[in-house]
């Protein structure tokens, strides 16, 4: 039977079994809003600005490892969306994002709403079609979600041109895809594990540090299992957060720009760093000058080559997939036969109690204005920890990281490598629709959440019970924090002026809106939120303290070691 | 250090523009590039000059193995090898100029494929460092106009590369 485009595009996305379309539709798409008006067997979510369709696909596939899938139209649709697939992008999400394009004479001709859709997004996806003959659109979309999700993930986009929806084929989806210029690397090298395995033994002073690539490839229990048969201290980046349970003793709090003194300072001292799915970027390593001017041996597992030996020289490298590699790593740990030296070990810990006895993460208590630090850890309390965390970007992601103790992977849900504001709505969102039932949150600065406030209407339209915790400080605060540190305390267009009443906004929405003015307030209004109203959504806007900093802080440029206090202040 | 880099792509539209996008994002160093669809036409063979330390040469040749279109990638210079580039270069020929540019074509192994009263145009090939050579030994004031291919490069002996 010979199928449309607009068919066959609905076709595959059954056949993928995808319970979740998050789209908004435009002229060149309508072909295909057509068939999935027709069908039920996936339901389509309708947002409010594109850019939340594809964060919200996003947050889906990172709160659930399904992969999350995306529909919009051609022109503004996409560059609409390209702020949501270079974030999925840089951290490694796996998307499709299906994008309607006008039909194929009218390419080149500037045509209404054309857009150079696989020009402007190549450099911020895996990789990208334009399907020219719909005889190409099964094997493409199969693709798509083929590449997608294997290898070290990352969105795909799939553009198709209008008229390719209509024009009709044989519809045959093919079982499975393979292509002679991809073949990525499961097994790690067996040698190179032994190395590896050889150097943890013989390390004084051990350190693991892991990134995204454990999340993402689902290794948190083997990771887990692989430190504490190993008994050594671990950091988790910003991305990697949840991997290792954080309310355990051997996890030293996150590293980075904004890590523990204990993290960062093992991380910079130690002889023997095992680096799992992360990749040294200069948000966390800081100054990798600096950071090479202790000798260590590094070993290195990493799904992508390209990863290894980039900001810093590697002396294993483990090309593999993390969780492959980690099981291997503890099968050959079991039949070892040497072991750590203890006397070596216990001065290490000993060393690292110094470190956590700094307690770097103290911050000046208040009872007349709210601490925002103190907002994170009484969610973290009411919610017993077992929430679901969007954030966006600022000094209020910083702090949901350092305070809100993850036990679980695919519970906090960041834009940690492009720093996308604006994320975090949309994200709770995706949470939503893949965990339903699940208390999920989102915690965010008055200025990120105007980024894609839009997206209340949504939350409306699906009863999505999201809690939002404004910690609104009436700054951009962590370009506050910046200006004054280094620039002379000239807050240039930080100060954030003519805020709405969130309260009253919420309710315009259909939702329910507090502030909240006294830290005496804080526990109950939370409490108050997920209890009572639990199956609400709750815009909780807290107005906390303007001045709070963020600490410690390594500033930009400078070496993991070199960090500043609260004390120093 | 210079490298010559060559890779096996599918011959994809839009193939090339992956391959060049991603040198520019990266800030990677292009000296020249050359591309064509090979024998088996679903392929297509790329060369590629650039110059950087080990490092970043091998941050090259691992960021365009991740690209999807690329099938295989090697540093020919890594090992024996042959080079060779294509330059066409128009000059003015007239009076005792005529004589001395035919001969110093000759010297080079140079052609002479088109003549008109006053012009030739030579078509010589050879790697950098000779088309060069050809270069500095005419009088450059005559030079017309040049057009060069930029390398292509290929393994000696058993050195191969095909999928
Ligand atoms: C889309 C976007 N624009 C600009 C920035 C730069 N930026 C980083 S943090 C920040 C301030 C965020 O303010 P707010 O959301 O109120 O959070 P706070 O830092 O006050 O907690 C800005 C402007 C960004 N990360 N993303």
């Amino acid at each position: 039977m010979l199928l449309t485009g607009a068919e066959i595009v609905i076709r595959c996305l059954q056949e993928e079994k995808v319970e979740f379309v998050f789209g908004y539709p435009g002229g060149s798409v309508l072909y295909i809003y057509d068939e999935l008006f027709k069908q039920d067997k996936f339901k389509h979510v309708l947002v409010r600005h594109e850019q939340a369709a594809v964060h919200a696909a996003d947050a889906y596939s990172r709160s659930s490892n399904k992969i999350g899938v995306c529909l919009v139209t051609s022109g503004p649709g996409v560059t609409n969306a390209v702020t949501g697939i270079a974030t999925a992008y840089m951290d490694s999400i796996p998307l499709v994002v299906i994008t309607g394009q006008v039909p194929t004479a009218y390419i080149g001709q500037d045509a209404f709403q054309e857009a150079d859709t696989v020009g402007i997004t190549r450099p911020c996806v895996k990789h990208n079609f334009l399907v020219k003959n719909v005889k190409d659109l099964a094997e493409t979309m199969k693709k798509a979600f083929y590449l997608a999700q294997t290898g070290r993930p990352g969105p795909v986009l799939v553009d198709i041109p209008k008229d390719i929806t209509t024009h009709k084929c044989e519809f045959a989806y093919p079982k499975s895809i393979s292509m002679r210029s991809y073949n990525p690397v499961v097994k790690g090298h067996a040698g190179q594990i032994k190395k590896a395995m050889q150097l943890l033994l013989d390390a004084k002073r051990p350190m693991v540090y892991t990134g995204g690539g454990v999340i993402l490839s689902n290794a948190a229990e083997s990771l887990t299992k692989l430190v504490r048969t190993l008994g050594f201290p671990i950091t988790n980046t910003l991305m990697g957060l949840g991997a290792y349970p954080a309310t355990d003793k051997q996890f030293l709090g996150m590293l980075g720009m904004h890590g523990t003194v204990e993290a960062n300072m093992a991380m910079q001292h130690c002889d023997v760093l095992l680096a799992i799915g992360a990749r040294f970027d200069d948000r966390v390593i800081g100054n990798p000058e600096h950071f090479n001017e202790e000798s260590r041996k590094i070993i290195h597992i990493d799904i992508d080559p390209s990863s290894i030996s980039k900001r810093v020289k590697v002396d294993v490298p483990i090309v593999g997939n993390v969780a492959d590699v980690l099981d291997d790593l503890q099968k050959q740990l079991a039949t070892a036969q040497s072991h750590s030296d203890p006397k070596a070990l216990a001065a290490w810990w000993q060393k690292i109690a110094e470190w956590r006895g700094k307690n770097c993460l103290k911050y000046k208590e208040s009872n007349d204005v709210i601490m925002p630090q103190f907002v994170v850890e009484k969610l973290f309390e009411v919610t017993g920890g077992d929430a679901f965390v969007a954030s966006d970007v600022g000094q209020h992601q910083m702090w949901a990281a350092q305070y809100y103790k993850f036990d679980k992977p695919r519970r906090w849900i960041n834009s940690g490598g492009l720093g996308t504001m604006g994320f975090g709505l949309p994200a709770a969102m995706g949470i939503c629709f893949a965990n339903p039932g699940a208390t999920v949150a989102c915690v965010t600065g008055e200025a990120s959440i105007q980024m894609c406030i839009q997206e209340l209407s949504t939350c409306k339209q699906y009863r999505l019970p999201i809690k939002i915790i404004n910690l609104n400080n009436r700054y951009l605060g962590m370009v506050r924090q910046w200006q004054e540190m280094f620039h002379g305390n000239r807050y240039a267009e930080s100060y954030i002026d003519a805020l709405p009443d969130f309260v009253k906004l919420a309710e315009a929405y259909g939702h329910v809106g507090m502030q909240i003015t006294k830290p005496q307030d804080v526990g109950p209004a939370l409490h108050k939120a997920f209890t009572e109203h639990k199956n609400d959504l709750v815009f909780l806007d807290f107005i906390t303290d303007q001045t709070a900093n963020v600490f410690p802080m390594v500033a930009a440029g400078k070496g993991l070691s070199q960090m500043i206090l609260a004390e120093d202040l | 250090m210079r490298h010559i880099i060559s890779i096996l792509l599918e011959n994809e539209a839009g193939a090339l523009s992956r391959v060049s996008g991603l040198f520019s994002a990266r800030a990677f160093n292009i000296e020249s590039l050359t591309v064509a669809p090979t024998e088996d036409a679903s392929l297509s063979r790329m060369t590629i000059v650039s110059v950087g330390s080990d490092d970043v040469i091998e941050q090259i040749t691992k960021q365009l193995n991740k690209l999807i279109d690329v099938v295989k990638v090697v540093d020919l210079s890594e090992a024996p090898h042959i080079e060779r580039e294509l330059m066409l270069v128009k000059v003015r020929a007239i009076g005792k100029d005529r004589e001395e540019m035919k001969r110093v074509a000759d010297i080079f192994r140079g052609r002479i494929i088109d003549v008109t009263e006053s012009t030739y145009v030579i078509e010589l090939t050879g790697n950098t460092a000779k088309i060069d050579a050809f270069i500095e030994a005419i009088d450059r004031s005559l030079i017309l106009e040049a057009v060069r291919t930029g390398i292509c490069g290929i393994g000696r002996g058993d050195r191969i590369l095909k999928v």
